[in-house]
């Protein structure tokens, strides 16, 4: 028991008087010291998983980035139930609608969400609409609900809402475009490819990398002068004007699911070069190491060394710079696409919508189409933080 | 360079042919379907007068120049780019103004990069968790972030609002075509100004960030703490000792940052309608005008070369480590800085 701190002795000299002798006043706790090194047996024995998880939680940035990533991926499965309207539906009723506020008070009373209707006149001085808003009659908004049918999966005929547009009439919190299309549900529904390409992307690129990287690292000599030659020229190439080219080489009678898993190709095949790199210096460093030897003198093969032996060594590295290149791969669909090179109606995703914002008039006159903009944004930013605090874990024995 | 060069001219000339037919093929097909057969003996005529009916490595060939077509060796080594099908004259004449232009902006950005991002890289390290480092860390995320095309739409409209800079093109429309002035190259640069931040913001936000670490870890060095134990004023110490460590990687960085600033040139130049080679290679592509598109990726290409090339030969006039120990050393450290490189994570041991 480490004595507490303050004890401060009557006297000077302990063996000046022989009765008097210090006695600590704080209570024995037996348990204390061994519930101590409990603790720290915990921490010395957890499996390096643990330790990154550890380590991760700490990095409370990244952890928020997490949720916010886990809130939007939930619109890749849910993408029907949670939009309103579908992807596609037009109201010719409602061109270029500004986005419609959702009021909870109408005359200082109570009424729940609910939205005021709008009317569109045609301003035929500058050639817009204007919509004109109707405060005497407020529209309850309905949530968990039934609205616009839609087949879930392609094979189940639902129609199940968790929010509705009011009885007879709209529900715009984003605006339409010009063909008078829910701006919130196209944002909804184009989560589901724009987040899901980067993913598919970086996983044909991690194939690619620790593959090519393992095998010029491992193999060094003619092997890896040849990947690493390839690796300069792929990386001294611009990548944008390169995606280009390729993606213009995707015939235009393509589905457009062809094309979108045309695009994942196109976007891990240019990117696996940063992760075989690194992914080559890791295996130049680990199979240095007495276990890799002794896996070789055992008689492994070079594919279950790596693979079974070295790579479980940086697992944590991999995962991390993967999720710092799908940003790059969500900013280039979403140029292809703005260029009309990506995917194209009725294909939904957040380049396509921002396909509408071409001009400047756009930025002028019906600025809510940048909104996919800000979605962009926000879904990047938490892709690099999290990147960044996963990069910080992934090596828990450091420091 | 110069196999990286063909190598990387290999890999174009491949991906400009994937697409099915050619351009005049195409038109051949196009003509058919509106029952019009007079002018197909002329596409034919022109389809064997430039190549297109050899095969691919022919092709290929006959393009770079190492192997007599049917005007005899009349390639790129010859110093001819090639025919545009699109606008029916020879590329030379269609890139011919834009060329210098790309360049300018690329350079102007390149140079816009470097005086942004190095004071306020320095700073941030200097005062590393100031509100003014977290700012800047900030701006350099969402500048990260956002992407190129929308910035430029979002800035072009600021600026004609707040500055009252003209919008898009490369000059003000009274100066098309008027003979070159003060006024006019006055007018080209104010609008040279909206691309070149526009271009320059992402690779400023990576180059911050990555001056800042570099300095960070030289100020925990022994030598920092020496120099401070002695007497030695905060600023002069900065920039006598560590600040000359810490630029090398910098520097070394000019070969990763060129193909991206390129990319971002191509598509700032599109949506702000500048007459460099973007929209250029955006239509060609469309329009499978393959001479012209293989020959501007090329001159990207060669454009991103280039710029190493110089970045090697800075790094090398910067740091005597590099000059003394010759060609060897210089590809390990290249290599080293760029595995720090942000996008493509994980720092070896």
């Amino acid at each position: 028991m480490v004595s507490p701190p303050n004890n401060e002795r009557p006297n000077s000299s302990p063996h000046e008087n022989e009765d008097d002798y210090y006695l600590s006043k704080h209570p024995y706790q037996p348990q204390a010291k061994t519930s101590l090194a409990r603790e720290q047996v915990a921490l010395a024995s957890a499996s390096r998983w643990k330790l990154v998880y550890y380590r991760f939680k700490k990095h409370r940035l990244a952890v928020f980035a997490l949720y916010t990533l886990l809130l939007f991926y939930l619109c890749v499965p849910f993408a029907e139930q949670i939009a309103p309207y579908s992807a596609n539906t037009r109201n010719s009723d409602y061109l270029y609608a500004p986005p419609q506020s959702i009021h909870l008070f109408h005359e200082g009373k109570w009424q729940g969400p609910f939205v005021y209707p709008m009317k569109a006149s045609v301003n035929l001085e500058f050639m817009r609409w204007d919509y004109e808003i109707e405060t005497q009659k407020p529209m309850h908004l309905r949530f968990f609900c039934r609205g616009e049918p839609y087949k879930y999966l392609g094979t189940f005929k639902l129609d199940f809402h968790l929010v509705c547009p009011p009885e007879n009439g709209v529900f715009y919190p984003l605006g339409t475009d010009r063909l008078g299309r829910d701006l919130l549900s196209g944002l909804i529904h184009g989560a589901r490819l724009s987040l899901t390409l980067g993913l598919v992307g970086v996983a044909i690129s991690m194939v690619l990398g620790v593959v090519l990287g393992g095998l010029a690292g491992y193999l060094g000599g003619l092997v890896d002068g040849a990947i690493q030659r390839l690796i300069e020229i792929l990386r001294s190439l611009p990548e944008l004007p390169l995606w280009m080219a390729l993606s213009a080489a995707m015939p235009v009678t393509w589905s457009p699911i062809a094309v979108y898993l045309g695009l994942t190709v196109i976007l891990g095949l240019l990117d696996w070069p940063g992760l075989a790199r690194a992914v080559r210096a890791k295996i130049m460093a680990l199979k240095q190491e007495d276990y890799a030897k002794a896996a070789l003198y055992m008689g492994a093969s070079p594919s279950r060394i790596i693979f079974r032996h070295l790579l479980p060594g940086f697992t944590s590295h991999l995962i991390a710079s993967a999720t710092l290149s799908i940003p790059a791969m969500i900013l280039g669909e979403t140029a292809l696409s703005f260029l009309d090179l990506g995917l194209r109606r009725p294909a939904v995703s957040w380049g396509v919508l921002l396909n509408e914002a071409q001009s400047i008039s756009v930025v002028v006159l019906y600025p809510w189409l940048m909104a996919p903009m800000l979605v962009v944004i926000i879904v990047v930013l938490a892709f690099n933080f999290l990147g960044d605090g996963l990069r910080d874990a992934a090596d828990p024995y450091h420091h | 360079m110069v196999p990286t060069l063909l190598a990387a001219s290999i890999l174009i000339f491949i991906i400009i042919e994937l697409p099915e037919g050619d351009y005049i093929s195409n038109q051949i097909a196009y003509l058919r379907s509106t029952g019009e057969q007079s002018s197909i003996e002329k596409l034919l005529y022109l389809r064997s007068e430039f190549a297109l009916d050899r095969p691919f490595w022919q092709r290929y060939l006959i393009w770079l120049g190492a192997m007599p077509g049917p005007s005899g060796f009349n390639g790129l080594l010859q110093g001819y780019w090639g025919w545009s099908f699109e606008h029916q004259r020879p590329v030379i004449e269609v890139l011919g103004s834009t060329l210098p232009l790309t360049i300018l902006l690329n350079f102007s950005s390149m140079i816009f990069i470097y005086a942004v991002a190095f004071p306020i890289g320095i700073y941030s390290a200097a005062r590393q968790y100031s509100w003014g480092d977290h700012g800047f860390t900030l701006l350099g995320y969402i500048g990260l972030a956002t992407p190129n095309f929308l910035l430029a739409l979002l800035m072009m409209y600021f600026a004609n609002r707040w500055f009252g800079l003209s919008i898009g093109g490369l000059m003000a429309p009274q100066f098309i075509g008027a003979p070159l002035s003060l006024e006019k190259v006055g007018s080209i640069l104010s609008h040279l100004i909206i691309p070149t931040i526009v271009i320059g913001t992402s690779g400023t936000a990576a180059m911050i960030r990555r001056l800042r670490a570099n300095m960070l870890g030289e100020l925990r060095r022994h030598y920092v703490i020496t120099a401070r134990a002695k007497g030695m004023g905060e600023t002069a110490l900065l920039i006598k000792y560590p600040l000359r460590v810490a630029v090398n990687p910098f520097i070394a960085d000019i070969g990763n940052l060129i193909p991206s600033m390129v990319s971002g040139s191509v598509i700032v130049s599109v949506v702000l309608n500048l007459p460099t080679v973007g929209p250029v290679l955006l239509s060609a592509l469309k329009s499978q005008d393959q001479f012209l598109s293989a020959f501007i990726l090329m001159f990207i290409s060669s454009l991103t070369l280039i710029g190493m090339l110089i970045s090697d030969l800075l790094l090398g006039l910067l740091d005597p480590r590099i000059r003394k120990v010759g060609f060897k050393f210089k590809r390990s450290n290249n290599q080293l800085s760029s595995h720090r490189e942000d996008n493509n994570g994980v720092s070896p041991k």
